[in-house]
């Protein structure tokens, strides 16, 4: 009796019920009668959603209560009475009953759990006749009173109409659901952790090692500028060192200079570098940049590590390259004609045109761009994860290892996930940082274009 | 010379002058200059992803094969108690399962290579064995020569990568025509392991594959229905400014936030199976929403308004207006953008890591609350194996994940350029 198969009922009961209610509408309309209102398919539909939209909003909220529901049933029968009270033995042997229960499982370890696992199986499978008697009893309930409704001139297509509305305007409010929630779970931890650390610390502070928290004695660091350093390193300057220059003078290039035949087949290309999946892009920086960078450090004199900075951020700077050309595409594109062709017909050269008019007057697209390009370059993870390293350093050497943001939210929850730690709580701290810096750098990127549109138009 | 520039001279300008010539020279050079710096940009990036595609092809080409040493095998000798009855009933599997095919493998290999020969086997060994009496039953009955996978030193040494002491054990398999390379099929039929030669990315694949069934089936409507909202009936107001500013947002928002909200909210709060396709599916459907709605959204602007004052012309009302007319005709752009999105969340790796997505599994999930992984994270984890085995399987992982993009990549262009109506 698993939920789908009730799922499935219902919406069964639902096509009986379009069915019949079309049916009964088809038979009103008549030469000798008077016109219905709506088309015998909204009376369905009308009849339908009124049989199967009570009962799949139960369904969704029973899917929630039954799993409580069954656990009080279970601790007030007589067999759970000698359960240990200590909270994680008592929560073992209850998974393991319901393993049992749910024949997840063939046997049991502990001998409680095998007495109690009847129990969980009678709990279980009342629940799951009681919730399909409920959600049935709904349904026809429901179809039912608004098949009894149905009659030549009852406005069928408007009530259906009413009920699409909403349904579009739910959806549309999943956006802001959505958003709601990012911001709430990232507030709610990180108030958790502020109320462990305080914000001067974590913000100022430059001593990380969160691991050290678990063992009782050591300092824990929780000062996050290392990482905040790290991540602008690597995003911000080495990966936009070789984004910006690349990215531009192939923008320029293909817009300007290249033949169509070349443009169609280099533009594409181009893109595909935005599509190759960060993991890839991370495994390449780690298997083959990586040692080439270090090879390379050590036969410059420097201190190399065969993770660092500029590995991730040469590696970062290449993947961001089609967003910073794709947005100096747009905005050279932008710029009005007369100026181009005044600059030519001063006698200025091509390149003349281009470097002293066409990307002075682009500059704020370009530069709105670029921004969008950093934060996407200091969200990004997986390349840094992989080719970055996890030692908290603060150095300027792009020869030694640095971390950022996001390869520690990942250190941070790999392992135990314990929500009362501050090493876990840390995370959502940094996730906290992380989503205001990129929102603003957003925000900030979108005014820019959006005023240098205006200036042109 | 430079006195005749401040002054107006009233002769036509000297273009034969050796200074001007020298001047306008200067300048169609660095005309030539700039404009092979640009050829040089371009060609650097695409010759990265020449270096980055060929190396990722070098490397995993080698995943795809897979050494294999021959044993003869006489399955009367083991004496098991299985028959080809049992293989043809209904309790086929678990009657293989009492089968100790590892035992026959290596004492087989032991009698036939020596005192260390089972040595020279991949643990995959028993699985191909098994399958083989699984496909045919007569194996039971007579002796046969089986090709079985070999251990990851030997395999490796055949390939040319060995070190010195697989290269001395391969050498005489390889001089007494005992070892062959073949395709290895258990790459893309089996689940992880901890050895080289016994993994695969099937597990791993319908991981990926269930969480994307999720994503589609919640993020494809909710995306479509918004950008209809949005689009065709959201009166200009303060609620309508705000869902369309958290839909911009949303699109900009680190996808390892994404992870978080997963974590916080499906793991925390509503308990929800760790590690399972279900919560995958859910937080990757939130990641790729704002995407659809967006391309949605533009594919619905760009159906004509006479369209519309046609249809309300003749009486429609205004849903029927949207759903008979304008949703079938901005369908090929919605589809466009969804397959778009979708190719962006097959391949996102950071969330799933973040809610838990990341165990050693090594059967595939049977259904959409087990315990799973992700090709994308399986590539991950691969990655961090140090053995060569591991680099040309990771590799191989990577060539797959690749494909399946690049045939949505692919398919999405094929939409837009066959169905596309340009008005």
């Amino acid at each position: 009796m698993s939920l789908a198969f009730i799922l499935l009922l219902v919406l069964g009961l639902g096509v009986v019920a379009w069915l019949s209610a079309k049916a009964r509408a088809a038979a009103f309309a008549g030469p000798s009668r008077e016109r219905p209102h709506s088309l015998p398919v909204y009376h369905g539909w009308y009849v339908a959603l009124w049989a199967v939209l009570p009962a799949l909003l139960f369904l969704a909220f029973w899917a929630f209560l039954s799993d409580r529901l069954v656990a009080d049933a279970l601790l007030s029968s007589p067999q759970a009475a000698a359960l240990p009270a200590i909270d994680m033995q008592r929560a073992a042997i209850l998974a393991e009953a319901r393993g049992l229960a749910t024949g997840a499982i063939a046997s049991a370890h502990h001998p409680q759990a095998a007495a109690l696992a009847p129990v969980y199986a009678s709990a279980i499978a009342f629940y799951a006749w009681l919730g399909l008697a409920i959600a049935l009893l709904l349904a026809f309930a429901g179809g039912a009173w608004a098949y009894t409704r149905l009659s030549p001139s009852f406005r069928a297509r408007t009530r259906v109409e009413r009920i699409v509305m909403a349904l579009l305007l739910t959806a549309s409010l999943i956006a802001i659901l959505t958003t709601l929630g990012i911001f709430l779970s990232l507030l709610f931890e990180t108030i958790r952790f502020f109320s462990m650390v305080s914000p001067g610390e974590f913000l100022f502070g430059t001593h990380w090692s969160p691991q050290t928290a678990v063992q009782p004695g050591q300092p824990a660091g929780f000062g996050s500028v290392p990482l905040f350093w790290g991540t602008i390193f690597i995003g911000a300057i080495i990966a936009m060192i070789v984004a910006i220059p690349l990215g531009l003078m192939s923008a320029i290039y293909l817009t300007q200079y290249a033949r169509p035949g070349l443009r169609r087949w280099m533009k594409p290309m181009l893109e595909i570098l935005a599509g190759v999946p960060t993991v890839v892009y991370g495994y390449f920086a780690a298997l083959t940049v990586a040692p080439a960078i270090r090879d390379l450090g050590i036969s410059l004199g420097f201190s190399a590590s065969t993770e660092s900075a500029l590995a991730a951020g040469l590696v970062m700077g290449v993947m961001i390259i089609p967003f910073v050309s794709s947005m100096a595409d747009d905005s050279i594109a932008a710029v009005p004609q007369a100026m181009r062709d005044g600059s030519l017909a001063m006698g200025a050269t091509k390149s003349e045109t281009i470097r002293k008019v066409l990307v002075p007057a682009a500059l704020p697209g370009v530069v709105g761009g670029v921004l969008l390009a950093v934060s996407r370059a200091i969200g990004e993870t997986m390349i840094v994860v992989m080719a970055a390293g996890l030692a908290a350093n603060l150095t300027a050497n792009p020869f030694a290892s640095v971390t950022t943001v996001t390869t520690q939210i990942v250190q941070l929850l790999t392992g135990d996930q314990e929500f009362d730690s501050p090493k876990t709580l840390a995370a959502f701290a940094l996730g906290m940082v992380l989503f205001l810096v990129t929102l603003a750098l957003n925000i900030v990127a979108l005014r820019v274009v959006k005023k240098y549109r205006e200036a042109y138009e | 010379m430079s006195d005749t520039f401040t002054t107006v001279d009233p002769t036509p300008t000297d273009w034969r002058d050796p200074a001007m010539q020298k001047r306008i020279q200067r300048r169609y050079a660095a005309e030539r200059r700039f404009r092979l710096i640009g050829l040089g940009a371009v060609l650097l990036s695409a010759g990265f992803l020449a270096f980055l595609l060929v190396s990722m092809a070098m490397n995993g080409l080698n995943g795809f094969r897979q050494t294999e040493l021959r044993l003869d095998v006489d399955l009367r000798q083991s004496n098991i108690a299985l028959t080809a009855a049992q293989l043809a009933g209904p309790n086929a599997e678990q009657a293989l399962a009492e089968v100790d095919f590892e035992g026959i493998v290596r004492r087989t290999a032991d009698t036939q290579y020596g005192a260390r020969g089972a040595r020279l086997f991949s643990p995959a060994g028993r699985l191909v064995l098994r399958n083989a009496v699984k496909a045919d039953p007569s194996l039971l009955t007579r002796p046969a020569t089986l090709w079985l996978p070999a251990e990851s030193g030997i395999d490796q040494a055949a390939k040319g990568h060995g070190n010195a002491d697989a290269n001395a054990r391969y050498r005489p398999l390889d001089e007494a025509g005992r070892a062959r390379i073949g395709f290895n099929s258990t790459l893309l039929t089996g689940a992880d392991a901890t050895d080289p030669t016994a993994v695969g990315i099937w597990g791993a694949f319908k991981g990926s594959l269930l969480t994307m069934i999720i994503t589609l089936l919640i993020a494809f409507p909710v995306g479509v229905l918004s950008a209809v909202y949005l689009e065709e009936y959201a009166p200009r107001n303060r609620w309508t400014d705000m869902i369309e500013v958290s839909i911009n947002n949303l699109a900009a928002v680190p996808s390892i936030i994404f992870g978080l909200l997963g974590l916080a909210v499906f793991l925390q709060v509503m308990h929800l199976p760790r590690s399972a396709p279900i919560v995958g599916g859910l937080t990757l459907a939130l990641m790729t929403m704002p995407v659809i709605v967006i391309a949605g959204r533009n594919a619905i602007k760009s159906v004509p308004p006479s369209i519309r004052d046609a249809a309300l012309g003749i009486g429609a009302s205004r849903i029927q207006v949207v759903f008979h007319h304008v949703i079938p005709l901005a369908l090929p752009g919605i589809l466009t953008g969804t397959i778009i999105g979708m190719a962006r969340a097959l391949g996102e790796t950071a969330p799933l890591l973040v809610i838990g997505m990341r165990a050693f599994i090594a059967s595939p999930p049977g259904g959409l609350g087990e315990p799973a992984t992700a090709l994308p994270v399986q590539i991950f984890l691969w990655s961090d194996e140090v053995s060569r085995g591991f680099v040309e399987k990771t590799s191989a992982a990577i060539i797959v994940l690749l494909v399946f993009l690049l045939a949505m990549n692919g398919l999405a262009i094929y939409l837009r350029n066959r169905f596309e109506k340009n008005w």
